[in-house]
């Protein structure tokens, strides 16, 4: 008695399963997103922090904000010589006014979906 | 004194070295990130399929099942269908809960001596730590398939929700990440610190273990502490699923390569070891055949064909002789 058939059928569903990724981007086009600066990011060149900081750490730096604005009343972020507002809708949303063309872009394609917005509200969104 | 964890941890930490060196130090990113990952594929898929076709070659002419419980029997005794059973539906169910609910790990007892008498005792933590393990990786991948998916789907995000659900800092906690790596160390640690299965345990039991806390160590790091850039990551890997090869500008951090690498020598390391125990659970015999050996015949395939000589054709041939020489016949 053989059970090849069956074993034959449990492999095919198992390498359908292992080649998922192939099969469901197949024919679509893979660019990473680039987030889209206003022009008055633009403009100031530099955020709070260098480009690959703020690219990897960012969350940590709003993290830190929260805490320290809500837990020890300190509003002020001061980086660089500079002194900054703690404030995501204040201080980062004055340049980087639209959220879509912004943050959506990267949290979507990495499939990050952060809870700011629960609280903070963001600039509305002019097309 | 096993040496043999310290041979697996030093052949970990020599892969990581290797990675870390060859993609950063050395700039090899199109090896590590493009060739190494294709390779590792093609190497699992043949070898995947090497070994099951081995295994599919064996006849299992008879039914071998453990029996757990009360088989089939008169109408009035009552059969364990899980455990002994005896229909498709019966070992579709001992199956599906073997390998969703690992029974037989479930059932692991220890024997020992209670003063003069011997006794069995209940021992849940092997399949606790497995079962926390393996829940865990399959949490892991699936998560993993936000790299390799575009778009998202919402099961990757639902996953996502469930297992960020503490909202513990920022970027916030996975617990199947926390939970991977406790469950690999306790498992790991049960076979260094239990001196009988210690006694037992080869480079080959360490080594896929070791492994593992490597990946989940290095993904840990990336994620929480040193951090990647993820969009460059996710254009890596999106790139390797739809053929359109290339190193994201700027190229990636070693530790992402190690990690990487660390999954490469994982899946060329399934079809060779004892995690192809991924397809064995499927077809052991032992679990997957139903009991019915009091109900159907089976023939073993490669009996010979034995030639049969019956009494009546014997007697045929001889019954003139018989009758001549006063011996009964059964027909004139």
């Amino acid at each position: 008695m053989s059970d090849k058939p069956k074993i034959i059928i449990g492999l095919v569903v198992f390498f359908a399963l292992f080649t998922f990724p192939f099969w469901y981007n197949h024919g679509k086009a893979t660019s990473a997103p680039e987030p889209l600066l206003s022009a008055k990011a633009k403009e100031a060149k530099q955020c709070v922090r260098d480009v690959e900081y703020m690219r990897t750490e960012h969350m940590q730096l709003l993290d830190g904000w929260r805490d320290r604005t809500v837990r020890d009343a300190q509003r002020v972020y001061e980086i660089n010589g500079k002194e900054y507002v703690a404030s995501l809708s204040n201080t980062c949303m004055e340049c980087h006014d639209n959220k879509a063309d912004f943050c959506d872009r990267c949290h979507e394609y990495t499939s990050v979906n952060p809870y700011c917005w629960d609280c903070h509200t963001y600039p509305e969104e002019k097309k | 004194m096993n040496v043999n964890y310290l041979y697996s941890l030093l052949a970990v930490v020599v892969l990581g070295l290797v990675a870390y060196v060859g993609a950063g130090a050395a700039g090899l990113q199109g090896v590590f990130g493009i060739f190494l990952p294709y390779l590792a594929v093609v190497i699992f898929v043949a070898g995947f399929v090497y070994r099951v076709m081995d295994w599919a070659k064996s006849p299992v002419p008879f039914r071998i099942p453990t029996t757990s419980g009360q088989q089939q029997s008169l109408d009035w005794i009552k059969q364990n269908k899980l455990d002994n059973p005896s229909t498709l539906l019966g070992v579709l169910g001992r199956m599906f809960l073997e390998i969703v609910t690992f029974r037989s790990l479930f059932k692991n007892s220890r024997v020992e001596l209670v003063g003069d008498r011997i006794s069995y005792k209940w021992v849940v933590w092997l399949w606790l730590f497995a079962i926390l393990f393996h829940y865990s990786f399959l949490a892991v991948v699936v998560r993993h398939l936000r790299f390799f998916l575009e778009p998202v789907p919402f099961f990757v995000q639902a996953i996502e929700q469930i297992d960020g659900i503490l909202q513990v800092g920022l970027p916030g906690v996975f617990i199947s990440g926390v939970t991977l790596l406790a469950g690999a160390v306790l498992l790991l640690l049960r076979r260094i610190l239990l001196p009988k299965l210690n006694y037992i345990s080869k480079a080959a039991d360490y080594f896929p273990l070791l492994l593992i806390i490597g990946i989940a160590l290095t993904g840990i790091m990336m994620r929480y502490f040193t951090k990647v850039d993820v969009v460059k990551v996710k254009e890596l890997t999106m790139g390797l699923t739809t053929f359109h090869l290339g190193i994201p500008e700027g190229g990636l951090s070693a530790l992402f390569y190690v990690h990487l690498f660390f999954v490469c020598i994982l899946i060329v390391y399934i079809p060779f070891s004892k995690l192809m125990h991924m397809a064995g659970v499927f077809l052991s015999p032992t679990r997957n055949l139903a009991n019915n050996s009091r109900m159907k015949r089976h023939i073993n395939p490669w009996n010979p064909k034995v030639k049969f000589h019956t009494y009546d054709e014997y007697e045929d041939d001889f019954r003139e002789k018989m009758i001549e020489a006063g011996l009964p016949v059964e027909k004139e």
